[in-house]
């Protein structure tokens, strides 16, 4: 990609000292003995309201938090339940029961023909606490197992970055590549495309989101990156 | 400690060492970040020809249930010597020295990682020492520091280490293997410059007193760089791309 790339701030590495004035985030940004400290990655920038200096972290591992819409990956099979694979240091737990809206009839049910391995499901975290393996549902609108379409993965740190100030970017996104997107907490990126090419430009565009967070002037380069790449396969 | 000096070789000339470095100069450093694939976090450090290559996995859930803490995840560190990092070839079974090596660096990055936002799993740091010319474990702890950054584990602070000898009575930082060798002490020091915490310190040989204290703030100096240095690859790494690779 051509273009002027400015990271738009200045990279803080792990230990440095923050000002005051940023927000501690644990386990981001902590306090360590009165002292402001990032503890990851991360870019310290003028916040956009003008209200002093933020913290952006360019780091991150995702933990689940009860609500949190995720995308995961079926990674084993045990008697009533899945284990899932959130992208995150901890397996989920998907009941059987919750799957089916019914109680599970081991006479009856295979849990094999329902889910396999290496099916993706759009689930919620029910609850988590670190103590004990995430819990997810099924049972919600829009969830359940992703039958078409196309996953791809990111850093969850770059998930905000994906979905922009307002939305704006994955407007922009699903606008230019004509895809339905839906991106998960957890790093996760659901894409339905009407064809192959506007998909592999999707996933492309996406990947450049990742890879150039936080540059100045990438929506501007992203739209232009979408146009050039119809233009040449005509689509 | 290897007996006297083998013919032909100056470990001390008009206050330069066998390499013509002066007693407080490190040697040539280089250091990258995310060169791995396929682990979380990698690093490579290099103290002239001294190679360690550090990758990173977790957090995770590990497979054997008895690692597993309650409270915080646990650190699993490998330091091992490839067989082709020595003179002789290495057996690449672990060693008793490795064995020891692993659990010392592992309690030189204990103090800085936040364990305990991660209850019941696990940080794999697996430390390859590709290349052997002193001061592996030094080197080691310092990759080891820069992949658990490249990971995004978070980290109160950079870890960084080095470590200082004696030769014919003189203080010289970042001893290679000859001046290991014949040197009458070795004193590896690994530390954490940004909260002021020394985190591995082990002394072979004999120091006075005084020789120590001078020592250990030869060495604290000597660490800053070495974090600088570490700094350094970090932001190279981010400003190179616009945005780094995970």
């Amino acid at each position: 990609m051509s273009g002027e790339k400015q990271l738009a701030g200045h990279i803080v590495v792990p230990g440095e000292q923050l000002p005051d004035e940023v927000e501690a985030s644990p386990p981001y940004v902590i306090d360590d003995e009165g002292v402001k400290r990032a503890t990851v990655v991360g870019l310290l920038r003028e916040k956009s309201d003008g209200g002093g200096k933020a913290f952006v972290k360019l780091k991150e591992i995702y933990i689940p938090q009860p609500g949190d819409v995720v995308i995961g990956l079926i990674q084993g099979i045990g008697i009533m339940n899945w284990f899932v694979d959130i992208n995150s240091p901890y397996v989920a737990v998907l009941s059987a029961q919750d799957f089916l809206g019914r109680p599970f009839n081991p006479s009856v049910d295979d849990m094999h023909s329902l889910l396999k391995v290496g099916d993706y499901i759009k689930a919620k975290v029910v609850a988590f606490d670190k103590t004990r393996s995430p819990l997810l549902t099924v049972q919600g609108e829009g969830l359940g197992r992703i039958i078409r379409g196309k996953v791809v993965e990111i850093s969850p740190a770059k998930v905000p970055r994906v979905i922009g100030r307002k939305m704006s970017m994955l407007k922009t996104l699903e606008e230019k590549t004509e895809c339905k997107i839906f991106v998960a907490r957890n790093g996760r990126i659901h894409l339905e495309c009407p064809n192959e090419d506007l998909e592999a430009i999707a996933v492309m565009a996406i990947k450049i989101i990742e890879e150039e967070a936080y540059t100045s002037g990438l929506t501007k380069r992203i739209i232009k990156f979408i146009e050039e790449e119809r233009r040449i396969r005509e689509v | 400690m290897a007996g006297p000096v083998p013919e032909g070789v100056e470990l001390l000339r008009d206050g330069r060492r066998h390499d013509g470095r002066l007693p407080e100069d490190l040697r040539p450093i280089r250091m990258q970040v995310g060169i791995l694939n396929n682990a979380d976090g990698s690093a490579l450090v290099e103290f002239g020809r001294t190679r360690v290559l550090a990758a990173v996995y977790g957090p995770r859930e590990p497979h054997q249930r008895f690692y597993i803490l309650p409270d915080r995840a646990a650190l699993r560190v490998r330091y091992h010597m490839a067989p082709f990092s020595t003179d002789e070839r290495k057996s690449p079974a672990p060693s008793r020295r490795e064995i020891e090596l692993s659990k010392v660096v592992r309690e030189a990055l204990e103090p800085v990682v936040l364990a305990e936002e991660f209850p019941r799993t696990v940080i794999d740091v697996f430390l390859e020492v590709l290349q052997a010319d002193g001061g592996t474990r030094t080197a080691a702890v310092t990759a080891a520091s820069l992949a658990l950054a490249d990971a995004g584990i978070p980290m109160r602070a950079l870890v960084g280490g080095v470590a200082v000898g004696k030769i014919q009575g003189v203080l010289v930082v970042d001893v290679d293997e000859l001046e290991d060798m014949y040197g009458e002490a070795d004193m590896p020091v690994a530390a954490a410059p940004d909260i002021g915490e020394i985190t591995l310190l082990q002394l072979n040989g004999v120091l006075t007193r005084e020789e120590f204290r001078t020592a250990l703030s030869m060495a604290l100096r000597a660490i800053d760089r070495v974090v600088e240095f570490e700094k350094e690859a970090i932001r190279r790494t981010y400003l190179e791309v616009g945005g780094g690779q995970e």
